[in-house]
């Protein structure tokens, strides 16, 4: 499912710059799905409003061969999917008449269109909610109905801006598998801005990290997943990550060390802190750790639920964390991506 | 639908004062009092027959167009200028919403003389209407052009809300599935802004029933060609108070339909 309407696809090529609020260059090949994520206002959502059209920019965007920017096209002549971040369906058309219309703006006759939509409601498994407004589906189903109406006039570049978000954890999970299906049958270029490190381990192909308003890394999700550059990603794969210089080194929590007393001999990694939280995490028990010292950093650490209970790590204890050097991954900014 | 007061905090708090109780009982009797003796004079039993007179059938009838040509005159050129004002972006567009707004406060007669200024014989463009074979005042077309000026603000006013509630969030969506702004506006601003249009038609309908300052003196007070109901009423007061009355009746009669149309919308307590 390479070929379209307007011929071969062979994906996106942009550099986008938007003045104070994103400056990212990237390159996917057709099929394929980018992740893209970072902290709150890093300019995940802006990066995928320039690829629409929807703000401001200068750079180039091209898609399958076809300049989007030069001579510009406005939003409607860019054959692209936005899944929006709040709930976007016409609340007084039925899920049906929704998924219906982009096909019906761009010409597609009424019966025909509404064919196409049934089509693609039947493959998310709500063919039976066609005829219903908005107002009467569950979160999971109006998700399924946006993400149904972006695919179903076969867009150039599919844009989904957090699918997942305001979704019960369950039918997250299960729209997510759908989704993953959906994304291998399609054949052009999808971007994905989630929070949630699952999103880009398990939906796709690569991972672009977008901190202030910059490309701060980009790679295969493993890649980034064991080599996390930014304190977000690592926060988010649950890793350690100290920047020295260019050099980074990341370790696991649960090679950390936590005691009360300022432990014995010079280890080199040691820290020391209040503990700024204390939850669950599989059977043990994770800290972070608000660690003091030239460059303040939060640091994760786990410990066992019965060292927990002894030591009496709760919020505001103080405590010293160590490391062993062996225990220590040690890499360098790859910045030729 | 109005919520009656909880009566353990009517009981908790004690009786309403009377400093209170009084002029709320004044400002009532001020308003339904009026209105109860219309009712009570009006002469029923010659009602019909009254409604059947020459200058009375030709007056309901005047009120009927050009109230009917001021609804469609607004949603015709009102909702377009409601949608200007409420997504396009322009140089002057606070002024010109300003503009809007001016007749809801502007005295009726003083927009007749504003009409008259402009449209009439030496008017501002009058003589260009008439070089073109055009001559508005004291025609119906100037009685509806009078309607329409003072009806206007309400119905766009009352639409720009309604667009501006529904959001540019669905444009950006509908421009995203490749609609054009035509389509954008007759697919999705127009459906979801239609409980405002609705509004503004009733209220633009309403000003429009009652319209008199503005119409008498741009349009006149010509039986058959500019004399509607509020102007026969003001004539006929002088000489027969109970045909008057008659007619009076008709129109509250219409208002308290209107109320009853809108009461949904307005009068439900929060």
């Amino acid at each position: 499912m390479t070929e379209t309407r307007n011929g071969t696809r062979t994906g996106l090529d942009a550099s986008i710059r938007v003045p104070d609020r994103l400056e990212a260059t990237l390159q996917a090949p057709p099929g394929s799905v980018v992740a893209v994520i970072g902290p709150n206002g890093a300019g995940k959502t802006t990066l995928l409003r320039a690829l629409a059209g929807l703000v401001e920019m200068t750079g180039h965007v091209t898609v399958d061969g076809e300049s989007w920017t030069d001579p510009p096209r406005l939003v409607r002549e860019r054959r692209l999917g936005f899944v929006f971040q709040d709930q976007s369906l016409f609340p007084h058309l039925t899920a049906l008449a929704n998924v219906a219309f982009g096909l019906q703006s761009r010409r597609t006759p009424r019966r025909a269109a509404e064919q196409v939509a049934q089509g693609w409601l039947d493959r998310f498994a709500i063919g039976h909610l066609a005829g219903r407004k908005p107002g009467e589906l569950s979160g999971g189903q109006a998700q399924r109905v946006a993400i149904a109406r972006a695919l179903a006039s076969d867009p150039q570049l599919l844009l989904l801006d957090e699918p997942f978000a305001g979704l019960d954890v369950g039918v997250a999970t299960s729209l997510r598998i759908e989704l993953a299906r959906h994304l291998a049958d399609y054949g052009g270029v999808s971007l994905l801005v989630t929070h949630d490190a699952i999103d880009a381990l398990t939906l796709a192909d690569r991972v672009l990290v977008v901190d202030e308003g910059r490309v701060a890394q980009s790679g295969s999700p493993q890649e980034v997943a064991a080599r996390p550059l930014t304190e977000h990603v690592a926060r988010l794969v649950g890793l350690n990550v100290i920047r020295d210089g260019e050099t980074y080194r990341s370790f696991t929590p649960s090679s950390v060390t936590v005691s009360v007393h300022r432990p014995e001999g010079s280890a080199r990694h040691q820290w020391h802190g209040p503990i700024a939280s204390v939850a669950p995490h599989g059977d043990a028990v994770r800290l972070l750790v608000a660690a003091d010292g030239p460059v303040p950093r939060e640091l994760l650490a786990d410990v066992t639920p019965g060292a927990a209970t002894e030591l009496g790590l709760t919020p505001g204890r103080d405590v010293w964390l160590s490391v062993k050097e062996t225990a220590v991954q040690t890499y360098a900014a790859d910045r030729s991506r | 639908m109005s919520r009656r007061s909880d009566p353990t905090t009517r009981q908790t708090l004690g009786r309403p004062p009377a400093v209170l109780v009084v002029p709320a009982a004044l400002a009532a009797a001020l308003l339904v009092l009026p209105l109860v003796a219309l009712v009570l004079d009006t002469p029923w039993s010659t009602f019909l027959d009254q409604l059947g007179s020459q200058p009375v059938r030709e007056a309901l009838r005047l009120t009927a167009v050009a109230s009917g040509a001021t609804v469609v005159a607004c949603l015709v050129l009102g909702t377009p200028l409601a949608w200007l004002l409420a997504r396009v972006d322009f140089r002057g567009r606070a002024v010109l919403r300003a503009a809007v707004a001016v007749p809801l406060v502007l005295p009726p007669v003083v927009a007749g003389v504003a009409l008259v200024t402009a449209l009439g014989r030496n008017g501002l463009v009058g003589p260009l209407l008439r070089e073109g074979g055009i001559t508005l005042p004291y025609t119906t077309g100037a009685v509806v052009i009078a309607h329409t000026f003072v009806s206007m603000p309400f119905y766009v006013l009352s639409v720009e809300g309604a667009m501006r509630s529904s959001g540019e969030r669905f444009d950006v969506v509908a421009a995203s599935l490749g609609a054009t702004r035509w389509t954008t506006f007759r697919r999705v601003t127009l459906p979801l802004a239609m409980p405002g249009i609705l509004a503004g038609s009733v209220l633009a309908w309403a000003r429009s029933l009652g319209e008199f300052g503005a119409t008498i003196t741009f349009a006149g007070n010509y039986p058959g060609t500019t004399q509607t109901m509020p102007s026969l009423i003001y004539t006929t007061l002088q000489g027969d108070p109970a045909l008057a009355r008659t007619l009076s009746m008709i129109l509250l009669l219409a208002s308290v339909a209107i109320l009853a149309a809108l009461r949904n919308r307005w009068l439900t307590t929060p």
